[in-house]
């Protein structure tokens, strides 16, 4: 199960929107061991594109490298679907390299073609662990306050 | 002469569970070479046809090694290298 805090679930709905239509991409990290995603960290998606996504490997390593600093570990990396469900792809599935982290994945699809419409669509956010190339989708839990 | 090595989570099956290994080379393809001997399996994880594989990230003292010759980077005692495997998806 995933729980997170209600503002960092918020920030990064907002930061799919925003995106909207390129995928949009990030991290929360927390300290190691804790499973606790504590700090939002957005990332540019250097591919710039609606269908795909990736971290500049400048920026990857300089994200690592606070990481360690910090004895954190990246607890959620999160991606947007702009046109499809919120669920790994094909793509996501094979290049998924942190088998201890929560694979969030958020689909904009809904809430971008309610736009101008009297209900605005909401945005699907699903989280999932993908390890060896096996995708298991687990329950997300918002919570008002991260707690220990 | 020795180069330290930062290994990813993914990568430490063949590392014994280490976060660092330690390795020599005067190049980036020399290293691995000698990673792979004590570490069997590591190079396969690491290049693909002669080439580094298009989704794992090697730096050299911070410097993406694509930039500063690939596989024929090179490398001198005390050279910190890193590797972390790119994150991407569709």
């Amino acid at each position: 199960m995933l729980t997170i805090a209600r503002a960092t679930y918020d920030a990064i709905v907002a930061h799919a929107k925003r995106d909207h239509p390129d995928e949009a991409c990030g991290i929360v990290a927390g300290p190691e061991g804790s499973d606790r995603p504590e700090r939002l960290v957005e990332m540019v998606n250097a591919a710039g594109s609606p269908t795909f996504y990736e971290f500049d490997s400048t920026e990857l390593l300089a994200l690592y490298k606070e990481m360690w600093d910090r004895d954190e570990e990246p607890v959620v990396i999160y991606h947007s679907h702009t046109a499809t469900e919120a669920y790994p792809s094909r793509t996501d599935i094979g290049l998924a390299s942190e088998p201890g982290a929560h694979y969030v994945l958020v689909s904009t699809r809904d809430w971008a073609e309610s736009r101008g419409g009297n209900n605005e669509g909401s945005v699907e956010f699903r989280s999932y662990r993908i390890v060896d190339g096996e995708v298991t989708e687990e329950e997300v839990t918002v919570v008002d306050e991260q707690t220990d | 002469m020795a180069i330290e090595v930062r290994i990813p989570t993914i990568l430490r099956t063949y590392t014994g569970g280490e976060k660092a290994v330690t390795g020599e080379g005067a190049s980036l393809s020399a290293l691995i070479d000698d990673l792979e001997a004590s570490h069997p399996g590591l190079k396969d994880r690491l290049v693909e046809g002669g080439d580094l594989r298009r989704f794992v990230n090697v730096y050299v003292n911070d410097e993406d090694v694509r930039f500063i010759g690939g596989l024929d980077a090179e490398l001198s005692d005390g050279d910190q290298v890193v590797v972390l495997p790119a994150v991407a998806g569709g």
